[in-house]
């Protein structure tokens, strides 16, 4: 392997990243700011906490609910699936989707 | 005690199917149980070569794997409730059996796992199969004896607490009285009783009434290894809080405090953000805590609220990169720290499959990487450097190539020996401190 460095830094490069040690999380929230103008002055505020409270939240549409339902009607039972995706009219789960609580599992024998 | 720089290769490592969401080693080290994204438990068990030799080497192999949450969906709430266990805590062994708890978003599980290596037999009404017999064939009566059969582990669900959090779970802590342990959402505390799953009480609520003046939210929470009526709970702010449940029954009122004051002229959009603790874990010994926020882990002094006694910094080149880090979300990566077993060395993941840990005692740190092809048989960890700019050295990775896929966000370590277990993305490395 080569012992080239990548990364050697011009004169004005070098004075950049001085600039950026001095404080690069200001440097950072330039950059944020550049990029997404109209984001809101300051992190954390109730918005984003009472989002992230909301993790989870999905809405019952009881006519996707019944399409979906129809629709498994036609098939076979699936599985469960093994990955949430974004809530549609075919990923409402159904009662068939849910598994049922299993019973107290009895587990391998201990390796011999 | 020196730090242990001298890893050898994973003595186990082991394949999970799902992503790994937490790791914790029971009291004694012989058991580390591993939560994941499925909802499933998988519990290795220690087995040890050579163990009246100094230079044991220990694997870690399986030795029970459990369903232990399902997905589920309220109806009445509109929410889908993930069946990922978020934590796992074991119960200290009182008998035969192992207890542990686990827990998803909403719902906390009292497992209690047990061998079995015995069965009965000569059954009176029974033939082997099961089948019941002819009662009118029965001539004799004799006594079922117990024969020893190939060693059986089970897991049952003894005890199941749920329907007492509004919010996402993301603590537990059992209590030092083993009779007691809390369990924290979002914005409350609760107590349970191991015993009693249809009553919890509430020590802390930080809701406000106006959902709109919501400033922090709980982040974690942990009682005091010795002290049963202390525990301390960590915010989205940077702050943690001490509280004596002597004081009231609800302890929305500190004790204690502690914050490390801020400059404010260095406030920036990120600050609060960074701030934010993922993880608090006490000490052993139980007169200091540790707290993990994005870029530093913070020793505070239980005697101490207005500043951390230490504070060592993870990857701090990563403060000239938040901005890719708030697009990408991995600023709000929820990475766990620990203690060794006397308290000299704590250790903590980052990015690219590396992992840190910093000697207390001797003022040193190293940067290791639990990869396949980094560990080489007969051949201890090397130690990895990331350059942070300007010229990179052989062997040094620049920040640019780091793969913020790769998070280690769960580590545990052995509470006597020099054994660590780390968890990638679906891998479980267990390494251990060579002997020399």
């Amino acid at each position: 392997m080569s012992e080239e460095v990548e990364g050697t830094r011009t004169l004005d490069e070098q004075q950049e990243m001085e600039d950026k040690v001095i404080s690069p999380e200001k440097a950072e929230e330039a950059k944020l700011k550049a990029r997404y103008p109209n984001l809101a002055p300051k992190h954390g505020g109730s918005d984003f906490l009472r989002k992230r409270l909301q993790k989870g939240q999905k809405y019952f549409d009881s006519g996707d609910y019944n399409m979906a339902k129809a629709k498994m009607k036609n098939k076979q039972l699936p599985s469960a699936p093994t990955e949430k995706t974004e809530i549609t009219g075919d990923h409402i789960p159904t009662p068939q989707d849910l598994p049922q609580r299993k019973t107290s599992i009895v587990a391998s024998k201990l390796a011999g | 005690e020196r730090i242990c720089t001298h890893l050898q290769p994973p003595t186990s490592l082991q394949q999970v199917s799902d992503i790994i969401s937490t790791v914790e080693f029971n009291h004694t080290g012989k058991l580390l149980a591993t939560g994941d994204k499925g909802g499933r438990v998988v519990i290795f068990q220690q087995e040890i070569e050579n163990k009246n030799q100094p230079q044991f080497r220990s694997e870690y192999n399986v030795y029970s794997t459990f369903q232990s949450h399902e997905p589920e969906f309220d109806y009445l709430k509109s929410l889908e409730i993930e069946e990922k266990i978020n934590k796992i805590r074991w119960l200290p062994q009182k008998n035969a059996a192992q207890f542990l708890l686990s827990t998803n978003d909403k719902t906390i599980k009292l497992w209690k796992i047990s061998e079995r290596d015995k069965r009965p037999e000569g059954y009176n009404l029974k033939e082997e199969d099961g089948c019941y017999k002819d009662p009118n064939t029965i001539t004799s009566l004799r006594v079922p004896v117990l024969i020893p059969m190939d060693l059986m582990v089970e897991a049952s669900p003894r005890r199941v607490f749920a329907n007492a959090h509004t919010y996402h779970i993301n603590s537990i802590s059992v209590n030092s009285d083993n009779e007691t342990y809390l369990s924290a959402d979002d914005l409350r505390i609760n107590l349970w009783h191991l015993e009693i799953t249809d009553r919890s009480f509430n020590i802390v609520d930080i809701k406000p009434a106006n959902m709109e003046e919501l400033t922090e939210v709980i982040t974690a929470a942990e009682f005091h290894p010795h002290q049963c009526n202390t525990f301390v709970y960590s915010s989205s702010k940077g702050t943690i809080r001490l509280c004596d449940m002597r004081a009231s029954a609800l302890c929305d009122k500190h004790s204690k405090l502690f914050e490390e004051p801020e400059d404010p002229s260095n406030r920036s959009f990120f600050s609060e953000i960074i701030s934010s603790i993922s993880d608090v874990k006490f000490s052993h010994n139980g007169r200091y805590m540790m707290t993990r926020d994005y870029l530093s882990v913070k020793i505070w002094d239980l005697n101490m609220e207005n500043r951390p006694v230490e504070t060592y910094q993870v990857h701090e080149y990563l403060r000239s990169k938040l901005c890719s880090l708030y697009e990408n979300d991995c600023i709000f990566d929820k990475f766990e720290c620990c203690w060794n077993g006397n308290d000299s060395v704590v250790m903590t993941g980052s990015y690219n499959n590396f992992f840190r840990m910093f000697d207390r005692g001797q003022r040193r740190d190293v940067t290791l990487e639990a990869s396949r092809e980094n560990s080489k048989p007969m051949q201890v960890l090397k130690p990895r450097k990331v350059c942070a700019g300007g010229k990179r050295k052989k062997d040094e990775i620049s920040v640019d190539s780091l793969d913020f896929n790769k998070k280690i966000l769960h580590t545990a370590w052995h509470p006597q020996d020099n054994i660590i277990a780390v968890a990638t993305t679906n891998n479980l490395y267990i390494f251990q401190d060579k002997v020399n």
